[in-house]
Order: structure tokens, then sequence, then C-alpha cells
């Protein structure tokens, strides 16, 4: 029998669903009340400190990919589940694939920020 | 409590029927009758032609495994008493294998799988009887214990959705018993096995759907045993990662 790259795949649905369950309602908290609410100039600065600091970023960037690669797992497995008559390999790569664009973006713009 | 219920069986007859269809037996209610009694009571009394597979009487042996209104129960586990309120229920075949003969299935490709793993102890050298048994302490029993409770009745395979679609899975059952013995202390064998978690076919195939935990008449819970597996295999990926960039050879 072959071995399976899924791990890779389980690894990260893994990691962002961990991210989630710990972190997702403070995040949803944070950027949903605390930062609309604030005073404008303020938390302006403060996001723009955040996002310059390397571990800002690398937080920022966690947030964003793992929680992605976690739903179009979830998504690529339930369409399967649900038999939705589409090959197997384009269904994985439109998942995974928008996952990773995403990913690169958000990467790329945080190093240019 | 009416005095009788209705049981509708799924008899199929290879050569004579097309498809299995149902047959209606009325069987006299009691508290204590279970299924497995109302099938012998029915090959007995009403239709010998009946075939159905039971052996223990005692949810050990793991032969009596039945769709009793579309779940996979055992048969000798079941009683009459709670379908009593509706009057009657309906057998047939465990779901996603071959029918053999009304409730009578082939087991062969499970019990492949379960030999698939190599389900025995490896030792790296035999030890000579003098030096005495292997011992282990109540934790490192405690480690497999509940996985090595399976009678290999085949309701998980039956439960499991990912089986009933392709039944290369390796299913429930055989990976539970692959982790079993990588969970013994006496055993030396998990490189063995490995590569049958690793695979597709093997635990990457579970998409933690859970069904064979809630049918599952030990309370193995297979599917956390599929899912420790996962971890299992995603550490000895990273592992074989590690050794390929080494230069070592895929493992
Ligand atoms: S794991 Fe449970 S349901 Fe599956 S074969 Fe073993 S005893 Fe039966
Ligand atoms: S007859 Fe043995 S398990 Fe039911």
């Amino acid at each position: 029998m072959k071995r399976s790259n899924e791990p890779i795949a389980w690894s990260l649905f893994g990691a962002g669903g961990m991210l989630l369950a710990l972190i997702g309602p403070g995040l949803v908290f944070t950027t949903g009340f605390l930062l609309p609410f604030g005073e404008p100039v303020a938390t302006w600065h403060a996001v723009d400190a955040f996002i310059a600091h390397p571990l800002g970023k690398l937080f920022l960037l966690a947030v964003i990919a793992l929680p992605l690669y976690h739903t179009v797992h979830r998504l690529h497995h339930g369409l399967q589940e649900l038999h939705v008559p589409l090959p197997h390999g384009l269904v994985a790569l439109l998942c995974y694939g928008s996952a990773t664009v995403l990913t690169i973006a958000s990467a790329s713009w945080l190093l240019v920020r | 409590m009416s005095d009788s219920i209705a049981i509708y069986v799924a008899r199929y007859r290879p050569g004579e029927d097309d498809a299995p269809t149902e047959q209606r037996y009325d069987v006299p209610l009691s508290a204590d009758l279970s299924v497995l009694e109302a099938l012998n009571y029915i090959k007995d009394e009403l239709d010998p032609t009946l075939s159905y597979r039971w052996s223990c009487r005692m949810a050990i042996c793991g032969s009596c495994g039945v769709m009793i209104d579309g779940e996979p129960r055992l048969g000798c586990k079941t009683f009459l008493r709670e379908f009593a309120g509706r009057g009657e229920l309906h057998l047939r075949a465990l779901d996603h294998f071959p029918v053999e003969r009304d409730l009578v299935v082939d087991l062969e490709g499970f019990m492949g799988h379960l030999e698939t793993v190599k389900p025995w102890m490896f030792h790296e050298a035999e030890r000579p009887v003098a030096e005495g048994e292997y011992r282990q302490t109540p934790a490192e029993l405690e480690r497999y214990q509940q996985f090595s409770q399976c009678i290999n009745c085949g309701l998980c395979y039956a439960a499991c959705p990912q089986f009933g679609r392709d039944d290369s899975f390796l299913g429930p059952a055989a990976l539970t018993l692959a982790l079993r013995y990588n969970l013994d202390s006496r055993d030396e064998g998990s490189a063995e096995r490995m590569p049958f978690l690793n695979a597709d076919e093997g635990v990457w195939r579970c998409t933690f759907v859970g069904y064979c935990s809630e049918v599952c008449p030990k309370d193995v819970d297979p599917a956390a045993a599929v899912n420790r597996g996962k971890v299992a295999s995603t550490i000895n990926y990273g592992l074989n990662l590690l050794r390929l960039a080494g230069g070592k050879r895929d493992a």
C-alpha cells in the first residue's frame, strides 16, 4: 500500500481547528467589538504597530492561513461525503489551491507592510 | 404488550431472487425474547428455509450481526420488547457486505482486512521459555485493553459510509486491531503495521463520522482508535521526511 500525503492536509486542518477553538471567540470579540468601538486613531496606531512587529505578522498569518486550511479540508471531505459528482482531484485542487493562494497573498501583504 | 410481533425479514435466495424481498413472520412476543431467539423460532416453527448466522447467544462470538430497523446490531443483544410498541420490526443482512443468502453476508473481505494489519505479536528475538513470561504493568495493559475487546462482528463496517463507498478501506475494526498491537508493550512489530495505517486505504480514508463507535456492541470505540492512528501516522510521516532529507530510503 502506498503512503498517503494526507498527513499534511490533516495537520493543517488540526492546527486550524485547535487555533480556532482556543482563540476563535476572542478573535471575533476583538475584531468585531473591541476594535470598531475603540477610539479610531489610537486603534489604528495599535493595529499598525501590531502588524509592523514580526511576531504580530506571524500571529496574523497563523490565524488567517490555518483556519483557511481547516475550512477547505472540511469542505473537500464534506463534498465527497455528500456524493457531489465532481472529480476528487479537482475538488482537492480547488480547495487546497485556493487556501494556498490566499495564504501566499496574505503572507506577501504582511511582508511588504 | 400485545401477544405477537410482526418481523419482516429481507429474504434473498441466490439463483432464485433478483433482489432481496421482505417476508413477514408473526412471532409470539415475550419480554425476554431476543431478535436472535425470534429468528430461531421462525426457523424451527415457521420456515426452515430461513438462513442467518449465530453461535454464542451472548454477544461474544460476533456472528449474529444484522440490520435491525436499519441499524447494525447484534441479534442476541437486541430484545423484541424494544419494538413492542410499534408491533413490527425489519431485519436485513448487514449493509456494505455482499449478501450470500437471507441474513448471511460474505465476510471474506472483512477477514482479509483484519489479516492485512498483521494482528499478532512480533519479537525481534524469541525469548527462551525458561526466561519466563512477558510481564506487563496494569498501566501497560490499560493502554490497549479497550481496543482488544473487539469480537469481529463487523457492525462497524455496516455503519461506515467510507467502507460502504469503497471496500478497499481497511475499516474500523482492522485499524483498531493494528493499534491494539502497536500499543502493546510486548510487541515489537509497529514498523510492520505502519505502512497499512499510513495508506489511503488505512486511517486516511476515515473522515471521523463516528457511527462505528455508536454501533459497536463492545464499546471498543473504533473511531477513537482510528483517529489515534492518524496521529501515529502523521508522526511517522514527519519522521519519514527527516529520513528522506537525510538521504535515506522512503520507509
Ligand atoms: S470494533 Fe466493535 S463493531 Fe467493530 S467489529 Fe469490533 S466489536 Fe464489532
Ligand atoms: S450469537 Fe454470538 S454474538 Fe450474537
